[in-house]
């Protein structure tokens, strides 16, 4: 199958007047349509820059990423951006900060308003469509957030540590949720975490990056052969732990080796 | 219906009678104010030729009803306030957007604007005085210099200090610099925008007053420095 986005040998380096921080040296990899794919890495090792790289928020120094085989112009629509924070607006209804998108793109039409009526419905939260994000729960804000950027209708969505800003019981729950809703949809999704439990349960694919400058240290296939492959079902299945402890002597393994 | 439990009752009854105790004691200390001054007044503990006294303040002021005056001099004195604030208002944010525009262009202004806000504004109303001449418009002028360039540095600060996040999300949305000012740094900075338009009513009058003192026929401004040549406390005081 033709990779809807291809990476090849990217390289970026951070430049401030004290000197320059390589973030990324060196990564390519290719991501096939409907795959979910996780990247996790040591914190602080330019995950959050490939996503900004690939949304088209910054040039690459080198190298190429290619979307549907074409280069990637600027800021490509194609592509949805999911943030660490749901960022609401707190001057704006839910229903104002869910259209906030298609208001900006100038798509605002009676067509794009009935999905956005009938995606709040599907994800529970019509009755709160005129209220303010402050009355909402972090889970429901999450979600409000993600149909902002499914209102889109983007082919690939990055998701940047969407669940970390949760607590804990709050964070299962919510990627369990918002895991199955990409799912269904059958986007194609990119996942930078540092929560290797997240990484394994939610994706096909794991990539593992390296310390500063990144670059792909190994991919970690991930499968389950479960009758309901929920992120939920798939903690409790017995591989679990297999992946878990695979990746985790990856990351480790890597910082073993360095000088 | 709701039923009120017995100690919630209680809490909302303490509640009312504690704002019912403020109000009583702000009214209290003007009324103990006015009165021990009426009364050192009227015993000549301080002179009621300098210090006036609460009772020939009202005395002058209904004086002034009578004769129509003291609406003419209020009404003036509102007019250019009213004036200068809305013209401040407009220019600051105005000005505010475009530094925010142009990072190049703020960096430049920066020592400009710190230096015009410092300006003694006082001093600068003799000068708009020869270059305006003694009109209205010279007097909204010197209530718009008192407050405009501190405004403007309060609001590019506040739309500088927009979250930095806020404005990639929309950037991820496709967005272009123009929607992050109109979606994001625009309505955020709306309460500071407003704290901003509190203070700055309060310097347009100061600013408006310094004015009158100087190159009015009209105003409240003029009316005290009258009271003053006249050596009238009272009308000063009012």
């Amino acid at each position: 199958m033709e990779p809807i986005l291809e990476l090849k040998n990217i390289r970026y380096s951070y430049h401030t007047p004290d000197g320059e921080t390589k973030a990324l040296s060196d990564i390519s990899f290719a991501l096939t349509p409907g795959e979910f794919t996780a990247v996790v890495g040591p914190s602080g090792c330019g995950k959050s820059t490939l996503l900004s790289l690939i949304c088209g928020l910054m040039e690459p120094e080198a190298g190429e990423i290619l979307l549907n085989g074409r280069p990637l112009t600027d800021n490509s629509p194609n592509i949805g951006y999911m943030l660490q924070h749901d960022h609401l607006f707190e001057w704006r209804s839910v229903y104002k900060n869910v259209i906030l998108g298609l208001e900006i793109g100038g798509r605002l039409n009676s067509h794009t308003k009935a999905k956005a009526d009938a995606l709040l419905e599907q994800y529970g939260l019509k009755q709160f469509a005129s209220s303010r994000p402050s009355e909402l729960s972090g889970g429901m804000r999450q979600r409000a957030a993600l149909i902002r950027t499914l209102l889109l209708d983007p082919e690939l969505l990055l998701l940047d540590e969407p669940f970390s800003a949760l607590d804990y019981q709050t964070r299962l729950t919510v990627s369990d949720d918002i895991g199955q809703i990409i799912r269904r949809s059958g986007k194609t999704a990119l996942l930078v975490t540092h929560d290797l439990s997240e990484a394994v349960s939610l994706s096909d694919r794991t990539i593992v990056l390296t310390k500063r400058p990144a670059s792909i240290s190994c991919i970690v296939p991930v499968s389950f052969s479960l009758e309901k492959d929920t992120p939920m079902n798939r903690r409790n299945a017995p591989e679990f732990k297999t992946y878990f402890n695979k990746i985790w002597k990856e990351l480790n393994h890597d910082e073993q080796n360095l000088p | 219906m709701n039923k009120i439990s017995r100690e919630q009752d209680l809490f909302l009854r303490s509640l009312k009678r504690r704002h019912l105790t403020v109000r009583i004691a702000r009214i209290m200390i003007l009324v103990c104010f006015l009165c021990l001054w009426e009364l050192c007044a009227d015993t000549g503990i301080i002179d009621s030729f300098i210090f006036s006294s609460p009772s020939r303040i009202v005395l002058c002021f209904w004086e002034m009803v009578l004769d129509r005056s003291i609406f003419l001099h209020i009404w003036i004195t509102l007019y250019e306030t009213i004036a200068s604030f809305l013209l401040v208002t407009l220019v600051s944010i105005l000005a505010a957007v475009l530094l925010w525009c142009s990072r190049r262009l703020s960096e430049i202004m920066e020592p400009y604007l710190v230096v015009l806000n410092s300006l003694p504004k006082s001093a600068l109303a003799p000068l708009l005085i020869v270059w305006l001449g003694a009109t209205p418009t010279t007097i909204i002028v010197a209530g718009m210099s008192v407050a405009l360039f501190g405004s403007i540095m309060n609001l590019y600060t506040s739309f500088t200090s927009v979250d930095q996040e806020k404005i990639k999300l929309i950037y991820t949305l496709h967005g272009n610099r123009r929607h992050v000012l109109t979606k994001v740094v625009l309505p955020g900075s709306i309460p500071s925008i407003i704290s901003n338009m509190k203070v700055n009513i309060g310097l347009c009058l100061v600013g408006v007053v310094i004015g009158e003192f100087l190159a009015a026929r009209s105003g409240l401004g003029y009316l005290i420095i009258y009271s003053s040549q006249v050596l009238s406390c009272a009308g000063i005081w009012l």
